[in-house]
């Protein structure tokens, strides 16, 4: 069936019926094409979001301390609550089998950073040496803060890879010395880099305790960080971290004498809780773009099915014609669903490259924060492909083997 | 070459049956030229299309060059249509988006010649008809006449046994029906059996035995002295 001669046969009926030709490759074409841009813009708005997680860890709890806005026990709005050594080390102490990686800051904003000639403006944050992985930061070169640094109160930075090109150019800065503030000299040990992007690498680390020294911050701090032990069980370790950061929430609420509703006084944010909020989301979009899939096949399906049954009958008296010369049913149903499967498969294929091809060309140009890498998944577009190529086959296969079996004289009489 | 005995045939629509065909009995020896005729709906395209096996007889015996034809499956049907019988059809029945050559070529595609071959008999079959300059044309592109004479070439291709046609001058005028004739009265001197249905007795005189059909029986068989239709043209 799959000779040379027969593929010959196939090639010149399709010449000369270019419009049939065109039409059932057409509804191909179009059916891969969409579903390809459907999958990578379902895919870049998962890449997307997931990235806008990525910059910080996402089993982060976070804690902040402000101004109190509502009386409560006698005590007046307005107070200032101030987050100590004490408290930190208060609450290391209470949830330590919950904790996976441990942090507090002492940070300032707009700290003027000079090396040699070079100046600018960043934030500096004292930390622990856990920051790191809290942040999800990964090292570019020298080493991240450790616990040496944190007990003798070095003199040394990090800073983000931003600040990296915007100071040092094509220097090393390891082992450089740069100015804080213009009073304090600090040694760069190590450069990082975080998903976040050049934002987030836009400042500068240095222990906690040196930081609280050199800004006569005594035993304040901004904030405090944690990551939560995550369990194989996502859920379950959203329940673990949605109960830690209520059980700390009310720990310091208790502590400040705060309103239970004061959320601007003691801020406890769970990032745990709303990536699961945001990975529903992505799962719904999934699904949404699933469907619109799906019913772009079935349509791709039905639109094949339909050329083909259209086709068959179109090529009634034509069977006749080949069947009173001699054809065998068989070459008679190979003869069309060669040219079916033939056509869809070429047709199909070039829907996918055209797909993959315009993806590559847009993603630049519809880049943002919720939509990054739109790109389809090769082996679900394949399948796809292979699909409605059975389809195509199948729905062309039932009336071509009809027509192949009915009596010649019944498909001559057709007009 | 060909023998009938008792060949019942009657059509279903619906819940009436109509009895076309009420026991034919009749042989056609090897080189023959027969003409069918009768009045409209006696059953003639009827009887053709059963000794073409384009259609089955309900009831009797058909026997093409010695071999029964009854119950065959499509496979050795085809194989037997292929290669025993040529049709020639009133509306010519051309694929149209294959020209004259490709057309003629066609029958051969079916017997698994190589594509060369297929061209050089397709070609030497139009010169047989007159229309080597014509190989080209679409059917569209070719007169009534035309069409008729690369049906011709067509049905001659895979060199048949028999020839089937059911009025092959049916849509032509007297000129073109007599160029026709005189081309199947050349075949059959070669020795090719032919039956040739009609509605024309000029036509049926250029054959050399007259069948008449009235009512699905044979009413009258003679052999009719054979008027040769080139004298006409
Ligand atoms: N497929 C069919 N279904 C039902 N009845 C049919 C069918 N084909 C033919 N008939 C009927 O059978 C009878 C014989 O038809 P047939 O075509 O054999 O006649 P014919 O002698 O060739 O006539 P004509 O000279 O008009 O071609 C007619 O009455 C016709 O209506
Ligand atoms: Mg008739």
């Amino acid at each position: 069936m799959f000779n040379v001669e027969s593929w010959q046969e196939i090639f010149e009926t399709m010449r000369k019926n270019k419009l049939r030709t065109f039409l059932t490759a057409f509804s191909v074409f179009l059916g891969i094409f969409i579903l390809v841009i459907l999958m990578g813009f379902s895919n870049g708005i998962e890449n997307g979001v997931s990235s806008q997680f990525e910059s910080d860890a996402t089993n982060k709890i976070s804690i902040r301390t402000g101004i109190t806005t509502k009386g409560y026990q006698g005590l007046n709005p307005g107070r200032r609550l101030q987050l100590r050594n004490g408290d930190y080390d208060n609450l290391n102490q209470k949830f330590e089998e919950n904790i996976e990686y441990k942090t507090a800051t002492y940070s300032t904003w707009g700290g003027q950073v000079n090396y040699k000639t070079q100046q600018g403006s960043y934030r500096i944050e004292g930390a622990n040496a856990d920051q790191q992985f809290i942040e999800n930061q990964s090292m570019v070169s020298g080493r991240f803060l450790n616990q040496a640094d944190l007990l003798q109160k070095n003199k040394v930075a990090i800073i983000g890879q931003q600040m990296k090109m915007d100071l040092f150019k094509d220097e090393d800065p390891i082992g450089k010395m740069i100015m804080l503030n213009n009073n304090v000299n600090f040694q760069v040990v190590g450069v990082y880099t975080d998903p976040g992007g050049s934002r987030e690498e836009s400042r500068l680390f240095i222990p906690l305790t040196t930081a609280q020294q050199v800004f006569n911050a005594g035993q304040d701090i901004r904030s405090i960080s944690y990551t939560v032990k995550m369990s194989e069980d996502f859920d379950e370790a959203v329940a673990t971290s949605t109960a830690m950061s209520e059980a700390i929430n009310q720990d310091l609420r208790n502590r400040f004498t705060v309103a239970p509703d004061d959320r601007s006084a003691v801020n406890v944010d769970n990032t745990l809780e709303e990536a699961k909020k945001i990975y529903g989301l992505i799962d719904t979009i999934r699904y949404v773009f699933w469907f619109i899939g799906i019913g772009t096949i079935i349509a791709g399906i039905v639109g094949v099915s339909n050329i083909m049954l259209i086709i068959v009958k179109e090529r009634t008296k034509e069977i006749g014609i080949r069947k009173a010369l001699g054809a065998l049913p068989s070459q008679i149903t190979g003869m069309i669903l060669q040219e079916a499967i033939f056509i869809t498969a070429i047709s199909g294929l070039i829907g996918l490259l055209a797909g993959v091809f315009v993806l590559e060309a847009l993603s630049p140009l519809v880049e943002t924060d919720f939509l990054r890498y739109p790109k389809a998944d090769l082996a679900t577009s394949l399948t796809t492909l292979l699909i409605l190529i059975v389809a195509g086959a199948f729905a062309g296969f039932i009336p071509a083997r009809r027509a192949a079996h009915i009596k010649p004289i019944e498909a001559l009489r057709d007009e | 070459m060909i023998e009938i005995k008792d060949l019942h045939k009657s059509y279903k629509t619906g819940n009436n049956s109509l009895h076309v065909l009420k026991g034919i009995n009749f042989n056609v020896k090897e080189g023959e030229l027969v003409s069918i005729m009768g009045s409209s709906g006696s059953g003639k395209s009827t009887l053709l299309n059963i000794l073409g096996m384009l259609d089955e007889a309900d009831e009797g015996s058909y026997t093409l060059d010695g071999t029964p034809i009854k119950n065959l499956n499509e496979k050795i049907a085809a194989q037997y249509r292929n290669k025993f019988l040529g049709f020639i059809f009133q509306s010519f029945n051309l694929i149209n988006y294959k020209n004259a050559m490709d057309n003629v070529a066609l029958p051969l595609y079916y017997q698994k010649l190589p594509r060369k071959e297929r061209e050089e008999r397709a070609m030497h079959y139009l010169e047989k008809v007159g229309l080597a300059d014509w190989a080209e044309h679409l059917p569209n592109q070719l007169s009534g006449g035309q069409k008729q004479r690369v049906a011709i070439a067509r049905a001659l291709a895979s060199d048949p046994k028999v020839l089937l046609a059911d009025e092959p001058t049916g849509a032509l005028d007297t000129k073109t029906s007599y160029e026709v004739m005189d081309l199947i009265q050349g075949i059959n001197d070669e020795g090719r059996t032919i039956l040739v249905v009609t509605h024309e007795p000029d036509i049926a005189q250029m054959t050399k035995r007259i069948v008449n059909l009235k009512d699905g029986r044979i009413i009258d068989d003679t052999l009719v002295n054979q008027v040769k239709a080139l004298s006409n043209v």
